[in-house]
C-alpha cells in the first residue's frame, strides 16, 4: 500500500456547491430521501404495511364485514373504498415515527450533525421517502379493490384528485407522526403510537361504517374526525355511495375543502413543531 | 488562516450530577497533532463533543478553524472531519454509499464524492467490502470506515475520538500510518486515546486530563522528563565493591546491587549528560563499565506518576467517556 492519502486540507475550493443555498437544501433532501428509499430496499417487511395490510384489510372488509353492513345507495364494496385507502395511508405515517425515532436511536445522527447540511433534510428527507410508500400503498389499494370488484363513475381527474386528497392528508399527518418520532425513547415506543393514536383516528369516523348509527357523542367526534373529512371526499370525489353526505355537520358537507383545511392546518402546526423538537433533541 | 485552529478556554460541562468538564483550556496550532490523554470517564470525548458542536458548554468558549462553536457551528462544521468513539455509520447501506452520502450532505459534488470515497476505500482497504452492507461489517472494519467518513472532504481539522480503540494490531498499524501521512499535509488534528504509546508516536503535544481536569500539558519528552524518573543500569566489568557509594553523589534514588555485584540499578532524575557523569566518576574511581543504559521513563510512568494510579486499572472507572 504505497498509495498516498493526499490531503491537502482546504484545497478543494470550486468543487463545492455554494452552501445554504436553495439548490443546496434541495439536494439534501433527494441524498436523505435517496437513503431512506435504499433503507426499504434492504429490508422490504418495512414495506409490509403498505402492501400486506392493505390487501388483507380489503379482502377482510369486502367478504367478511361486507355482506353485514347496508349502505344506503349502493353497495358495501363501492363505500368501503376510499375508507380502506384512508385508514391504510393513516395506519402508515407510523413508519415516519418509528423511522425517526431509529435514526436518532443509531450513530448516524452524531455523523448528520457534524455535517455542514440543511439539517431539516433529516426530517423532509423522511416525509418524502414516507410519501412515495404512501403512493405505492394507494396503488396496491386501488389494485385490490378494482380486483374485489370496486369500480368508479367519475372521471380520470376526479379519480385521481380522490387519490390525491388522501395521499395529501397522510402527508400532513406524517409531520404528526414525525412530532412523536422526535419524543419517543426508542423505536418501540414509536411504534405504540400506531395502536394508540393512529387506529382510533382511522376507525372512529365514517371510514368503515356509516356514523348515523353510532351513540350521539361518538357521531359528533366521526364527523368532525378529519379522516371521515378526507373519505367523504374521496367519495365525492369517485362518485362512490356518500352516507355522510345528508350529515349536516360543515365538515360532511363539504368534504373536500374541510380535507384540505385540515391537511393545511395539521403541517402549518406540526411540521415547524417537528423542527423545533428535532433541534431541541439534536442539541445539548 | 489562524494560527491556532482549536481553541478550548474554560469548558465546563455536567452531566446531572456527574461532572464531565471542570474547566478544561488547552490550544493546537494549525499543522500540529494535539493528543488528549486520559483514562474513560476523564472528560475527553465531552471536550470533542463540545468542539465538533455536538454539544453545548455549560461555561467557557471554544473556536474551532477560527470559528466560535456557539456563535458560529455552522462554519465550524464546514472545516472539520470527526471520527467519533461509536462508529457513526447508517448500518444498512454499504460502505460507499455511506461515503458518497456524507460527500453529498457535505456539499461535495456528487461525482467528487465517487472518486473521494473510492480513494479512501482502497486506503483503508475496504475496497474489496466496498458494496457489502455496513451491517455486516466487523468492528474494525467499522472504525477504519468512520475514518475514513471524518477525511472525505479534506478538512482544515481533524477530530479523531480514540481512533484504534478496538482494533486489532494490524488495522492500528494501518490507521496510524493514515495518520501519520495527514500531519505532514497541514491538516490540524485532535487526537483522544487511551494508549499512551499512541499519543506518544502520533502527537506533537499531549494533554493530560483526569476527572475533568488538565493536570498535564507538553510534548511527549517534557512529560516524560517532568516524571523524573528516568532509570539508569550499569553492567560492570568485574565486581567493583565501591561503586554504589561513588555514583550515590549522583543518582537520586536507592541503589540496588546485584547478588554478583556486577550489575548496579538506580532511579534517577533524568538530567542531560547524566550517563556521562556516571561513567567519568566510575572510571575516575577505577571500575571498569562494561555497559550504560538510561532508560527514559514511559508515558506509562508519567501517567502513574501524574494520576497516581496505573492508566490500566482505571479503565472500569466511569461511565461517561
Amino acid at each position: 500500500m504505497t498509495q498516498t492519502i493526499a490531503h491537502r486540507p482546504g484545497d478543494a475550493a470550486g468543487t463545492w456547491r455554494t452552501a445554504g443555498s436553495a439548490a443546496e437544501k434541495v439536494k439534501n433532501v433527494v441524498s436523505m430521501t435517496r437513503r431512506n428509499l435504499v433503507h426499504i430496499s434492504r429490508e422490504p417487511m418495512q414495506l409490509s404495511d403498505v402492501t400486506v395490510q392493505p390487501v388483507l384489510f380489503t379482502v377482510l372488509f369486502i367478504y367478511l364485514f361486507g355482506g353485514a353492513i347496508p349502505i344506503p345507495g349502493g353497495s358495501y364494496k363501492a363505500f368501503i373504498l376510499a375508507g380502506l385507502l384512508a385508514l391504510n395511508l393513516t395506519t402508515s405515517t407510523m413508519g415516519t415515527a418509528v423511522g425517526l425515532a431509529t435514526d436518532l436511536h443509531e450513530g448516524i445522527i452524531d455523523r448528520l450533525r457534524v455535517l455542514p447540511m440543511w439539517r431539516p433534510a433529516v426530517l423532509v428527507g423522511r416525509s418524502m421517502a414516507d410519501l412515495l410508500t404512501s403512493c405505492l400503498c394507494a396503488l396496491v389499494v386501488a389494485a385490490t379493490g378494482l380486483a374485489a370488484g370496486w369500480r368508479s363513475s367519475a372521471g380520470p381527474l376526479p379519480i385521481i384528485a380522490g387519490f390525491a386528497l388522501v395521499l395529501f392528508f397522510a402527508y400532513a399527518l406524517s409531520w404528526v407522526a414525525a412530532c412523536v418520532g422526535l419524543n419517543s425513547k426508542s423505536p418501540e415506543s414509536a411504534a405504540s403510537f400506531g395502536f394508540i393514536v393512529l387506529f382510533p383516528l382511522a376507525f372512529v369516523s365514517n371510514a368503515m361504517v356509516p356514523t348515523q348509527h353510532m351513540p350521539g357523542w361518538l357521531q359528533a367526534i366521526a364527523d368532525w374526525n378529519p379522516v371521515s373529512a378526507v373519505t367523504a371526499g374521496a367519495r365525492q370525489l369517485w362518485d362512490n355511495p356518500n352516507p355522510s353526505g345528508s350529515i349536516s355537520a360543515w365538515p360532511m358537507q363539504h368534504p373536500v375543502a374541510a380535507s384540505l383545511a385540515w391537511s393545511v392546518l395539521i403541517i402549518a402546526v406540526a411540521a415547524p413543531l417537528a423542527s423545533w423538537f428535532f433541534r431541541r433533541r439534536t442539541t445539548g | 488562516m489562524a494560527d491556532t485552529m482549536i481553541e478550548a478556554d474554560g469548558l465546563v460541562k455536567s452531566y446531572g450530577e456527574t461532572r464531565a468538564l471542570a474547566g478544561v483550556s488547552f490550544s493546537v496550532p494549525a499543522g500540529t497533532v494535539l493528543g488528549l490523554l486520559g483514562p474513560n470517564g476523564a472528560g475527553k470525548t465531552t471536550a470533542v463533543r463540545i468542539l465538533t458542536t455536538l454539544a453545548l458548554p455549560d461555561a467557557g468558549r471554544a473556536r474551532v478553524a477560527g470559528f466560535d462553536v456557539l456563535a458560529r457551528p455552522a462554519a465550524v462544521r464546514r472545516h472539520i472531519g470527526v471520527a467519533a468513539q461509536d462508529a457513526t455509520l447508517d448500518g444498512l447501506l454499504t460502505g460507499r454509499q455511506n461515503l458518497v452520502l456524507v460527500g453529498e450532505l457535505s456539499g461535495m459534488r456528487t461525482g467528487l464524492a465517487r472518486i473521494r470515497a473510492a480513494e479512501l476505500l482502497e486506503l483503508f482497504d475496504l475496497a474489496g467490502a466496498a458494496d457489502r452492507v455496513v451491517k455486516g461489517y466487523s468492528g474494525g472494519m467499522r472504525r477504519r470506515l468512520d475514518l475514513a467518513a471524518s477525511m472525505l472532504t479534506r478538512p482544515l481539522v481533524l477530530f479523531l475520538d480514540e481512533p484504534t480503540t478496538g482494533l486489532d494490531p494490524v488495522s492500528r498499524q494501518r490507521v496510524w500510518e493514515v495518520i501519520r501521512e495527514l500531519i505532514g499535509s497541514g491538516v490540524t488534528v485532535l487526537l483522544t486515546t487511551q494508549y499512551l504509546d499512541e499519543a506518544d508516536a502520533l502527537a506533537d503535544r499531549i494533554v493530560v486530563v483526569d476527572h475533568g481536569q488538565v493536570i498535564a500539558d507538553g510534548t511527549p519528552r517534557e512529560l516524560k522528563e517532568r516524571s523524573r524518573n528516568a532509570h539508569v543500569e550499569i553492567t560492570l566489568a568485574e565486581p567493583g565493591p565501591g561503586a554504589a557509594e561513588v555514583i550515590a553523589p549522583l543518582a537520586g534514588g536507592q541503589i540496588s546491587v546485584s547478588p554478583d555485584g556486577l550489575r548496579l540499578s538506580v532511579a534517577v532524575d533524568s538530567a542531560p549528560g547524566l550517563a556521562t557523569a556516571l561513567v567519568r566518576a566510575l572510571d575516575q574511581a577505577g571500575i571498569l563499565v562494561d555497559n550504560i543504559e538510561v532508560r527514559q521513563p514511559s508515558l506509562d510512568d508519567v501517567f502513574f506518576a501524574l494520576t497516581g494510579a496505573p492508566a490500566q486499572e482505571r479503565e472500569s472507572e466511569g461511565a461517561l467517556a
